[in-house]
């Protein structure tokens, strides 16, 4: 009897995984062809009009003839011969940067190597050890990002279903009507917050410092570089904070007052059934998956974020790298930096679609 | 319950009210602006320039000084068209005694004293000899100077003055007597600042303006080139309202109509419009935009164009086609089909009406989310670059770094005008889904 469970058991399990592993691949495949769709209107968008190749021309024939102009080794040369000179040294560079295929063929080049991560190499700018390939500037940045934006959001998602929780089990009190009063603050992205952040405990009391990952110099001592780093993440941390906690415990205890009303969690509490186990197992379970959706969307909107909350911070993330970017007109850089947040968006959905299937009962029974 | 009805009942959320109330007053102030001070004239200003010489440097607001009980000057401009001029005619010219009287009342020292003086119409250039005089009777000589047609005596980069004084010029000379550089205090009184000018033709025109610049000015301040803040502060609400109502407008609309086409159209349609919103997805907004702004052009236009057109096939899709799937065999529809209604009119005057009202509150909420998302562009320096914007604002805050410099005015004027119109319409958003939700109703 008892193998026989065991045996069904087994068999279940067997078939879950293989439903999840099913349901994985058909999800990759399909983010696959998304993300190359994306990539390409990303590397379209870039050269709309061949306008940065353009851009780029000028750029390439104006510093080409300043440093034959500046050389005093063609100071005596002729008009004509220094010109032909410069239209030599912008033959070569047109043909370096592969200018003169026409933006077609280019263009599945880049597709090409964007999905490989070959990212090219920075017209201008380089990584701080040195490198000058677009990947080896972006991912020494990506850390940082990560760790900011990582922390805020775990923050902001396990405050703010507890809260919600709570506030739930308390419905129509004073605590839960002032929550719900200040949902529409967070209308105001994170950067925004930032700024009051930043005057009030950088400026008008000097406590925190005002941007930045780590005082110059860098403290020796890693505890002590943890520690530091720890400070200067506070106000960033707090700023997304502020911005995403009310919204987050307004929209969630929505769906547990929905959801506590519904006739099996009556049923739970008429059998006398304690309130912790009633919130677990009827109330959180099967509110779960539309959590995890406005969680994904949260994030999405996060990542967007960053760009700006970076460099109100001047944290040294991928934000503040975009920005540089743009400083320099360095197209491989953008074209990196947005294909790498559009890797990074897909990742995203595509983390929170395994958890939607390892939730979602119907994905794993129902077989599509 | 009707459509009025349920407006009607917006009357019993506190929240809704407040927001209605801020909504209709930015609408106000923006009609306000764009009546008191026309398009043209409002690009002109902000291009910044000679119109605002009269203006002080970073000068804060008046009400912010007063509030803390500061009594910091005001500009002052004395004029010679004002003065007793005394004309003293010779041959070949005339000499002219000019007194500028500077009554001086304030708490606190000007931020800059400068001379402007103009002689039109002379061949020979004029020469003006200047005295300061204070109200206990000192007189200091300030030297001569020859006048151009348009001419300025920047009093305070006097470096001689300086030197003779001990303090720098505009501090010096409304000093009390023996004042230590740093713990100088303010003689207030009557002064004069005469000058003997000698021109070198008699009917020509000549004039003086004596400027002690201010440390506050109006209600908003002004900037780092003198701009009086206010017309950004003015100019940038309609313009944010502009572009967050056209934004909001534009991505729910023509997703509505997408989402509505692939429904009734189902199959092919259907899931390339899926599809494509799955690509859209990963696609980020921000970056494109930046990278946009960047390679193109950062007209608020071009900018309002990028935001709809990545819009057109965002995540609401998923939820108008839920909506909206239901729609499809209602009896309503079929009986439309039964009188020959085409496709196009089916889509647009069957099913989306319907779904309309349910959309009202995700539409408000949505258009200070544009209104933010224009300020964030500005931000990067990606703003429009002949409107002054709220963001615009920011941005050249940030970059003088006025948060440092403890101009906060400069810093917190704007972003209160932004955290109001955001504030306005999600309170009123957050009301209307109360409203318009059958399942919020309940609770």
């Amino acid at each position: 009897m008892t193998t026989a469970t065991e045996g069904t058991r087994a068999q279940g399990l067997r078939r879950d995984v293989r439903r999840l592993g099913l349901f994985t691949a058909k999800r990759l495949l399909a983010l696959f062809l998304t993300i190359l769709v994306g990539v390409y209107l990303t590397i379209l968008i870039a050269n709309m009009g061949g306008r940065v190749d353009d851009l780029r021309m000028v750029q390439i024939q104006g510093e080409v003839s300043e440093m034959v102009r500046g050389d005093p080794a063609f100071q005596d040369m002729p008009s004509e011969e220094r010109n032909a000179l410069v239209q030599r040294q912008v033959d070569l560079e047109v043909e370096r940067l592969r200018l003169d295929q026409p933006f077609i063929v280019r263009s599945f080049d880049y597709l090409h190597r964007a999905m490989l991560l070959d990212l090219g190499r920075a017209e201008q700018m380089h990584s701080d050890s040195g490198s000058r390939d677009v990947y080896d500037i972006i991912v020494e940045r990506l850390p940082a990002t990560l760790l900011l934006f990582g922390t805020a959001n775990f923050l902001v998602f396990f405050f703010s279903v507890y809260i919600a929780l709570s506030l739930s089990r308390r419905y129509g009190s004073m605590l839960d009507r002032s929550v719900i009063a200040l949902a529409p603050s967070s209308a105001a992205p994170a950067w925004f917050y930032g700024i009051f952040l930043i005057l009030l405990f950088a400026f008008v009391l000097p406590v925190l410092p005002s941007g930045g990952m780590v005082q110059a110099p860098p403290p020796e001592n890693p505890l002590h570089y943890a520690l530091d780093v720890l400070r200067h993440m506070l106000l960033p941390v707090l700023a997304m904070f502020l911005s995403q906690i009310f919204i987050s415990i307004y929209s969630w205890r929505t769906f547990f007052l929905i959801h506590s009303s519904e006739d099996y969690v009556e049923m739970a509490r008429a059998k006398g059934l304690p309130d912790n186990l009633i919130e677990r197992r009827y109330i959180l379970r099967p509110t779960l998956s539309p959590i995890i959706t406005s969680f994904l969307l949260m994030l999405i909107g996060l990542w967007s974020g960053a760009i700006i909350l970076e460099q109100v911070f001047n944290w040294p993330g991928l934000g503040t790298l975009l920005f540089q970017a743009i400083g320099h007109r360095d197209t491989p850089v953008i074209i990196g930096s947005v294909v790498i947040f559009a890797y990074l968006l897909a990742i995203t959905v595509f983390l929170l679609d395994i958890l939607y299937a390892v939730l979602d009962p119907r994905i794993r029974i129902g077989g599509d | 319950m009707g459509r009025f009805a349920a407006l009607s009942e917006l009357r019993n959320y506190p929240s809704a009210v407040v927001g209605m109330a801020i909504i209709a007053f930015l609408i106000a102030l923006s009609v306000y602006t764009v009546i008191t001070i026309p398009y043209a004239d409002a690009l002109d200003k902000w291009r910044g320039g000679e119109q605002w010489r009269l203006h002080p440097v970073n000068a804060s607001p008046v009400w912010a000084d007063r509030l803390t009980g500061g009594r910091a000057p005001e500009t002052q401009v004395v004029s010679s068209r004002d003065a007793a001029i005394e004309r003293q005619p010779f041959e070949g010219g005339e000499r002219l005694h000019i007194p500028l009287q500077v009554n001086y009342q304030a708490g606190d020292f000007p931020s800059e004293m400068t001379l402007f003086l103009s002689a039109e119409g002379h061949e020979r250039e004029p020469f003006a000899r200047l005295v300061w005089r204070t109200p206990d009777g000192r007189e200091l000589a300030l030297g001569g100077t020859r006048v151009a047609t348009q001419d300025r005596v920047s009093i305070s980069q006097d470096r001689s003055l300086e030197q003779r004084l001990g303090l720098v010029p505009h501090i010096g000379l409304l000093a009390t007597p023996d004042s230590e550089p740093g713990a100088a205090e303010v003689l207030t009184g009557d002064y004069e600042l005469t000058l003997d000018v000698i021109l070198f033709q008699e009917d020509a025109g000549f004039e003086a303006d004596l400027v002690l610049y201010g440390r506050v000015h109006g209600l908003a301040g002004t900037d780092h080139q003198r701009r009086d803040l206010m017309v950004a502060l003015m100019w940038g609400t309609p313009v944010a309202l502009a572009f967050g109502l056209l934004a909001a407008v534009g991505t729910t609309i023509t997703t509505l109509i997408i989402a509505a086409t692939g429904v009734w159209f189902g199959g092919w349609v259907d899931a390339t419009i899926q599809r494509l919103t799955e690509v859209n997805m990963i696609l980020p907004l921000l970056p494109i935009l930046v990278m946009v702004g960047t390679l193109y052009s950062t007209s608020i236009w071009l900018m309002l164009g990028v935001v709809v057109a990545l819009g057109i096939f965002s995540a609401g899709i998923k939820m108008y086609r839920a909506m909206l799937l239901p729609l499809r065999q209602a009896a309503y529809i079929e009986a439309a089909l039964a009188y020959g209604a085409g496709n196009t009119r089916i889509i647009l005057r069957y099913m989306i009406p319907r779904i309309l009202p349910v959309l009202i509150p995700t539409f408000v909420t949505l258009i200070p989310t544009f209104v933010f998302l224009e300020a964030s562009l500005a931000v990067l320096g990606l703003g429009d670059p002949v409107l002054p914007t709220w963001g615009k604002v920011l941005n050249d805050a940030q970059s003088e770094s006025a948060l440092y410099s403890q101009y906060y005015y400069w810093v917190l004027s704007p972003a209160f005008l932004l955290m109001l119109t955001g504030l306005g319409f999600a309170m009123l958003g957050f009301a209307l889904d109360r409203i318009f939700n059958p399942r919020l109703r309940a609770l």
